[in-house]
């Protein structure tokens, strides 16, 4: 327990560092948001809506940094994250919290699947060395090697069309309304097939390998030996015995991997232009929309540094030696 | 003690390997285990004896391969059966129930991520799975107590056990299904030497009172000397002399057995000068021609090096029953391969 709670205290200030930083880079980058979106209005703007707008925007001349970190720190409490450029008016948060249901369902939902999937075969791999599902292998790892866009683009190329039931694009068919009925939900569904599918070949031949080479070690353990000379069965063995501990090591691969759920799927959603957070990001960065780009880094490291915590707390659950006493 | 046997290996065989490249690691090894004897198996690494263990248990890591022999089991009540021949589901229900292993790594022998009652408690729901949960923690609490472990340590994971309690851990959980024969495979190398005493000595005191029988293979001859009835002595894949535990330590025929037996100091007696062997242990690969010891035995003479001695029964003047592989003690009946061999070196 005090191990958990030294673990939280660790991430909160690293919580604290990262909010920090986040809230003092865009200040040292010259220029300022204001005279930005100046000259996307080509400066038809009069001076009166200019001063307002660093009012808004908390660039008002007058406070120093520091009193514009405690409010930038007042701000974030509130879930108020600044005003976007490039969906100006929109408040940040706003624009974060449309993209990231996206997101969270896509890469989510198939890297869960990609785990349990990648870790049943990898077990079984690892246990019936020489099997089919060994020869496996050098095709999933062949197909992951191959650099992501690429296969995208290419299952773009050879599964959607005009007649195809795969969409080359987008979130939904356009024209739906975003809303929980029989309209929207079945086009959702059937624009992330592909891109689902493709995150999925190019995911699950990691889980395989890494939970096939950790079976292999741990089934040379005496423990292993143990347990098939007291005469349990062999599923007994393989899975309570072997897959066990063998999954020690994938289980925090993937408490990890779920941190990057957030940001890590940029190529994904730009290539099948997926209206998620990565494509969000995209689109910030071209567009110098800094308070976007801030909000998104903070969703990310905040995902991240909860992922961590995850895996941490799964750890603890699974693997005894991590516990201390007392 | 009676000699019915309990335990018989008739002319194993065990590779490594298939073919041309295969390495013959058991050679016809042939040895009987009687109803509550403890028998010494000893020899230097390599020698065959934890592969000879594993072998007869079907517990062989692969490439290993049993490619002949019969192990033959005498259940305390019913019919002998092959352990070799037994189907799958059949070897699951021998192991254990019938003989058990203790392992060389005491550290390693327990699963590290279950707690110590779980793994006392899953031996009995594979081979009695009509008994109930609660009579399950009973029946492993008594085993923890039986070697001398508290019954609050029941939920404590390995690794929060020091070594000799884990391979106290090791013994008692052989012993939950009171089998016939328990293996001690090197069981006490990962301990010190007061841990091993301790260890061996309450072993023995629980065989006294169980009545299982016990293969103990060890590199350490000495212990063998003191703990066990009968010792055999292994060498490149062969026994090459079996005895009497005091016979052998007294008078041993074979040179090797002489040469461990020359490496480590009596406590009693006049000193001596400690020899060691010669050499190093044969490759298994390219075993020496004839007598797999005879570049290292200083007493190698003509034979030696083109005949394989057999496995038999030298003349003893006390008419005790001990076999030698050893063309000093030429066994009766094979003076006559002894002559053939001869006539074909001239």
């Amino acid at each position: 327990m005090k191990y958990l709670l030294q673990r939280i205290a660790f991430y909160l200030f690293t919580a604290w560092a990262a909010i920090t930083l986040n809230f003092f880079i865009p200040r040292m980058i010259p220029g300022d948001p204001v005279k930005s979106l100046l000259s996307r209005f080509q400066g038809q703007m009069s001076s009166q809506a200019i001063d307002s707008l660093y009012v808004l925007f908390g660039l008002d001349k007058n406070a120093s940094i520091w009193e514009q970190y405690f409010d930038y720190w007042k701000q974030l409490f509130h879930g108020d994250l600044g005003l976007s450029f490039t969906a100006f008016p929109s408040p940040v948060s706003e624009v974060i919290g449309s993209a990231l249901p996206w997101t969270l369902a896509l890469v989510g939902i198939t890297t869960i699947i990609s785990f349990f999937l990648g870790t049943g075969l990898g077990v079984l791999a690892g246990w019936r060395r020489g099997s089919w599902v060994d020869g496996l292998l050098p095709a999933t790892t062949f197909l992951s090697s191959v650099p992501y866009f690429w296969l995208g683009l290419l299952a773009i190329f050879l599964l959607a069309g005009p007649n195809s039931i795969f969409p080359s694009g987008g979130g939904y068919t356009p024209g739906l309304i975003p809303a929980w009925d029989q309209y929207f939900i079945p086009s959702a569904i059937q624009h992330s097939l592909l891109p689902a599918l493709t995150i999925l070949i190019s995911s699950v031949s990691g889980w395989i390998l890494s939970m096939r080479n950790m079976m292999v070690t741990v089934a040379a353990e005496d423990y292993i030996t143990v347990a098939h000379a007291k005469g349990l069965s062999e599923k007994r063995v393989a899975l309570s015995y072997a897959a066990r501990n063998a999954l020690l090591p994938n289980v925090s691969g993937f408490a990890l991997s779920l941190g990057f759920i957030v940001g890590g799927t940029l190529l994904v959603e730009i290539v099948f232009s997926y209206p998620g957070l990565g494509f969000l990001l995209f689109r910030a960065v071209t567009a110098k929309d800094y308070p976007l780009m801030q909000g998104i880094f903070l969703v990310i490291t905040i995902s991240v540094l909860v992922a961590n915590l995850i895996a941490d707390i799964a750890y603890l659950l699974l693997d005894p030696r991590t516990r201390k006493e007392g | 003690m009676s000699a019915e046997p309990v335990l018989e290996i008739k002319n194993l065989n065990v590779d490594y390997g298939l073919g041309d490249q295969a390495v013959r690691a058991v050679r016809d090894v042939s040895l009987t285990l009687h109803r509550g004897e403890v028998l010494g198996l000893a020899g230097e690494s390599g020698s065959g004896k934890s592969t000879l263990a594993y072998g007869l248990t079907r517990l062989l890591p692969p490439p290993g391969v049993i490619t002949g022999g019969e192990v033959i089991y005498h259940p305390e009540k019913g019919d002998a059966y092959d352990v070799l021949g037994l189907s799958d589901r059949g070897l699951r229900d021998f192991r254990w129930a019938e003989t058990a292993i203790v392992f060389q790594g005491a550290m390693n022998s327990l699963n590290p991520v279950h707690k110590i009652s779980t793994q006392l408690t899953d031996v009995l729901a594979a081979h009695e799975p009509k008994m109930s949960a609660h009579s399950r923690t009973a029946r492993a609490r008594e085993m923890l107590k039986l070697v001398g472990i508290s019954a609050d340590r029941m939920d404590a994971y390995p690794h929060q056990l020091s070594g000799g309690m884990r391979q106290r851990v090791m013994i008692g959980m052989a012993l939950i299904l009171q089998p016939q024969v328990v293996i001690m495979d090197e069981p006490t190398t990962a301990l010190d030497v007061v841990m091993q005493r301790q260890i061996l000595g309450q072993l023995i005191e629980l065989r006294e009172r169980l009545g299982f029988s016990v293969i103990f293979i060890t590199h350490d001859l000495s212990l063998l000397v003191e703990f066990s009835n009968r010792i055999a002595i292994m060498y490149g894949g062969r026994i090459v002399e079996e005895a009497q535990a005091a016979t052998l330590y007294k008078d041993s025929l074979h040179p090797y057995s002489a040469g461990l037996l020359g490496s480590f100091p009596a406590l009693r007696g006049p000193r001596r000068e400690l020899t060691g062997i010669p050499g190093s242990p044969p490759d298994l690969k390219g075993m020496p021609s004839g007598c797999s010891f005879h570049p290292r035995c200083p007493k190698a003479f003509d034979p030696c090096a083109d005949t394989i001695p057999i496995l038999g029964h030298p003349e003893t003047p006390d008419g005790s029953v001990r076999t030698v592989a050893c063309w000093l003690h030429p066994a009766a009946g094979s003076a006559a391969a002894l002559a053939s061999a001869k006539e074909q070196v001239s």
